[in-house]
């Protein structure tokens, strides 16, 4: 191209004490563009992005801003000079106004005081230039998360932004919110604010983004224009391997059990909970891989959450073997040999400040009582052996689960479940937020419990997991089921259409 | 002065009442203190006959103005997150240092600066431990408070009585309306109230001090002045024991080493039954005068009953009790919705 790049990196190299996080990455992004920087967890990207908006600083290198060197040794300077960044979890204030989140620390003032009348329309504008319509003077806690996003980017192009940093914007967001949040990205596009857009959804990534730069090991791949890579080619870049990984998972894991001699798990019938889900029926078979699809809101979680007694039943009921059982808490339900991995796998899964070794004993240690403690070397041999089951890497037992990755974590979480040796596993969005060399090994490694026998309920978000490596389908949509089916007789399309639910009646 | 009204007119009365709806659920605890005062103040005269009049009420004024300014400080603290255990302490050293000064004939003028410039020294240490130093909060301002109250001892063990006629004229002297009357110390304390509520509705600085209660780390990654935000809100309540413990000295005409034991306590309790959620982020200060006045309705009315003092702290205790509970329901609705 001959026009000079907004952002240049040359040469960025990072260490944390002595792992090189980044090697000499040369990196660049045009005005008016779509920018994904592609990578597994582990390959640099979040240094990258932290050494370009302040969070971080290079150890060698530079960050070049319209070619000239700037201060980037705040997240404040890094704003003050055109860089601004939105992150995952989304980092506003609940307690303040939608207003005061937009301008909060640059409001207009007069003789020193805040003007807040001013400070309103100044939000109100920046929130009408992306087209979003709501009061300034709102509550950010009374919004969506979808909508505290887009407030978030409001925030973030305010200023006189040139380049707009979106790390995972659409994790927590259902299709209708994503199309807003492109709708709105391709807006900022049209005003030549530089976008550099860092998702794990390869068909977001295909949908929005002009260039995608390829990230492995600390290293730089190359750059790409996207229609000029191909899927498998991006996916191979990434993983720096043949593609053997999705090729072997492309064949489902036999059912332990011929379908016809199975035996009825748990029965839920009709079992329902206010603004949670609608009256329900249910039957789970021993030895089953039942995969629940359906959109966020659709009571995919709810279900779980009601099937392994995280929330309580309003109505119904639930059989477990035949006989019927109340739970209160989950604890009731583990001790019937049902655990529920959650979608959240920071807040409501791992727990950063103990080791790997004490996450993985955790549950074993709750369900013998915290009286009777598991011996240390019968806790270094369990961590030990799931450590190496699992192949949780760094295969460090005393190592913080906070500073895993993300699919190391989540290995750490079934490990921890597995452990109790559940009779039936409910996991949701195990595969959520992680890269995809680690999602392949979840699925494999879901796929192998369900041979050894274990019945799985296994959520996701993503239709195509769903359907390649469960038994049997069931589509959930406002709050209630629609449709099951057999995997293999039907297509991702047809899925999509009932899971998206045709308004035409289709 | 015609030019700038029409410069300088107000925004229209819709947006104002829109911004003031904004924070309403954060109000709603406020509301509450609110309608406990005027429930105990109807209670009162109705129990009581001739409670609720011009002198009593002048008196709930007059008798915790220091209280009120402790509190004004406390709530930038608490809105923050934190805590300061410190006041107390730091008020009762200031008062000390203040009479021995002045009993070696050092004029006031000069005193009362240095009184302030001592509690913003106790403040600006216990936020610099706070934030550079990562200690808790009440960690941090207890060690202020053993620091001050033992300081407290070195200056004198006994009560110095102050003679200072500016100092006592704080407190002395009474400006009658009517039946009504405030003395100094009142209006200082009502000025200050009115300041910091501007401060910290009206300036940066304030609504970072909001920011930083509701998140922290968002805040930092903001760009906002968070460091500098935490420590300041030490060194404004410290500043504000200073005030409280010039106010105090009037109101009691001497300085004693073993003032305002458990004041710190009182100012806490005042604050959150004002409303201000102790997790920080919400609350506000006009709610943190309120608290006051509830604290000083319930002593006054112990004492027309007659009965034992240590009934005041139990009443604020259950009150107290009962406002965490209703703040918790009440972030917990929030949090549901």
């Amino acid at each position: 191209m001959d026009v000079d790049p907004v952002v240049q990196v040359i040469g960025a190299s990072v260490r944390f004490a002595g792992d090189i996080a980044l090697d000499g990455v040369d990196f660049r992004m045009f005005a008016g563009e779509v920018h994904s920087l592609m990578g597994e967890n582990g390959a640099g990207k979040s240094t990258l992005i932290k050494a370009m908006t302040g969070a971080l600083r290079l150890d060698a290198g530079a960050v070049l801003l319209e070619g000239r060197d700037v201060d980037l040794s705040t997240p404040a300077a890094a704003q003050r000079a055109g860089i601004s960044t939105v992150y995952q979890e989304i980092d506003l204030l609940p307690n303040l106004s939608v207003a005061e989140n937009i301008m909060l620390g640059r409001e207009p003032r007069r003789l020193g005081f805040i003007d807040w009348r001013r400070t309103r329309e100044a939000a109100g504008q920046a929130l009408s230039a992306l087209g979003i319509d709501i009061d300034p003077a709102s509550m950010l806690s009374s919004h969506r998360l979808a909508t505290q996003q887009l407030i978030a980017i409001a925030r973030a192009i305010s200023t006189d932004v040139k380049v707009l940093v979106l790390d995972e914007p659409t994790s927590s967001l259902d299709q209708d919110e994503v199309d807003e949040l492109f709708r709105v990205i391709r807006r900022l596009k049209s005003r030549g604010v530089a976008i550099l857009f860092v998702s794990h959804f390869l068909e977001q990534v295909y949908e929005i983004c002009d260039r995608i730069t390829v990230l492995r090991n600390g290293v730089l791949v190359g750059e790409y224009v996207t229609t000029e890579l191909l899927r498998l080619d991006l996916v191979q870049k990434m993983l720096g391997k043949a593609t053997f990984d999705l090729e072997q998972m492309t064949t489902r894991a036999p059912s332990a059990t011929p379908a016809a001699a199975r035996e009825v798990k748990v029965s839920a019938q009709g079992i329902s909970r206010r603004n949670d889900m609608l009256p329900t029926d249910l039957d789970i078979y021993e030895g089953e891989l039942l995969g629940l699809a359906g959109l966020l809101g659709s009571g995919r979680t709810e279900l779980a959450r009601l099937l392994t007694g995280i929330d309580s039943l309003d109505g119904g009921r639930l059989m477990i073997d035949g006989v019927p059982r109340r739970f209160h808490e989950p604890r009731q339900a583990l001790r019937h040999g049902i655990a529920y991995s959650s979608e959240n796998r920071k807040s409501e899964g791992i727990i950063a400040q103990l080791s790997v070794r004490e996450n993985i004993t955790l549950a074993l240690q709750a369900e013998r009582g915290w009286f009777k403690p598991i011996p240390r070397n019968r806790q270094d041999e369990l961590s030990a052996s799931w450590i190496e089951a699992l192949d949780i890497r760094p295969a460090d037992p005393d190592r913080l689960a906070g500073l895993l990755s993300g699919g190391n974590q989540q290995k750490v979480l079934l490990a921890r479940l597995l452990a109790v040796a559940p009779r039936l596993l409910v996991l949701d969005e195990p595969t959520r937020g992680i890269d995809v060399g680690a999602k392949v090994e979840i699925q494999r490694l879901v796929s192998e419990l369900a041979i050894d026998g274990m019945t799985i309920v296994f959520i996701s978000a993503e239709l195509e997991e769903v359907l390649r490596i469960s038994h049997r389908v069931i589509v959930l949509r406002d709050r209630e089921i629609v449709a099951q089916f057999d995997p293999d007789e039907i297509t991702i399309e047809t899925l999509l259409t009932i899971v998206a639910k045709a308004e035409d009646g289709t | 002065m015609t030019a700038l009204t029409e410069t300088e007119r107000p925004a229209p009365t819709i947006s104002r009442w829109r911004h003031f709806l904004v924070g309403k659920v954060a109000w709603m605890p406020v509301l509450a203190a609110v309608v406990i005062l005027v429930i105990m103040l109807v209670a009162g005269q109705a129990y009581f006959g001739r409670f609720v009049t011009p002198r009593i009420l002048s008196s709930l004024f007059v008798d915790n103005a220091y209280l009120i300014v402790l509190a004004a400080g406390m709530t930038f603290v608490i809105l923050t997150g934190g805590i300061d255990l410190s006041v107390g302490a730091v008020m009762a050293f200031t008062g000390m240092l203040a009479a021995k000064l002045m009993s070696t004939g050092v004029p006031a003028p000069v005193v009362i600066p240095l009184m302030l410039i001592a509690g913003a020294a106790f403040g600006l240490i216990i936020g610099v431990m706070v934030h550079y130093f990562d200690v808790q909060p009440f960690i941090a301002s207890l060690a202020g408070m053993f620091l001050a109250r033992g300081l407290c001892f070195v200056v004198s063990l006994e009560a110095i009585q102050v003679k200072n006629p500016l100092v006592l004229g704080l407190q002395s002297v009474k400006i009658n309306m009517g039946d009504w009357y405030v003395t100094p110390t009142v209006i200082i304390a009502l000025l200050l109230v009115v300041g910091a509520t501007w401060v910290l509705g009206y300036t940066r600085f304030g609504r970072t001090v909001y920011a930083v209660g509701g998140n922290e780390q968002s805040a930092r990654l903001m760009g906002l002045h968070v460091a500098r935000t935490k420590v300041l809100v030490y060194v404004v309540s410290g500043v504000c024991a200073g005030i409280a413990g010039l106010l105090f000295t009037a109101y009691t005409a001497a300085g004693y080493s073993l003032n305002g034991i458990g004041t710190e306590l009182d100012t806490i309790a005042a604050v959150v039954i004002g409303g201000t959620l102790l997790t920080g982020g919400s609350g506000y200060l006009i709610g943190s005068l309120v608290g006051v006045l509830v604290y000083g309705v319930i002593k006054v009315s112990i004492t027309f009953l007659g009965a034992d003092a240590s009934w005041t702290r139990i009443t604020i205790g259950i009150l107290l009790l009962a406002f965490v509970v209703v703040q918790r329901v009440i972030v917990a609705r929030a949090n549901r919705r």
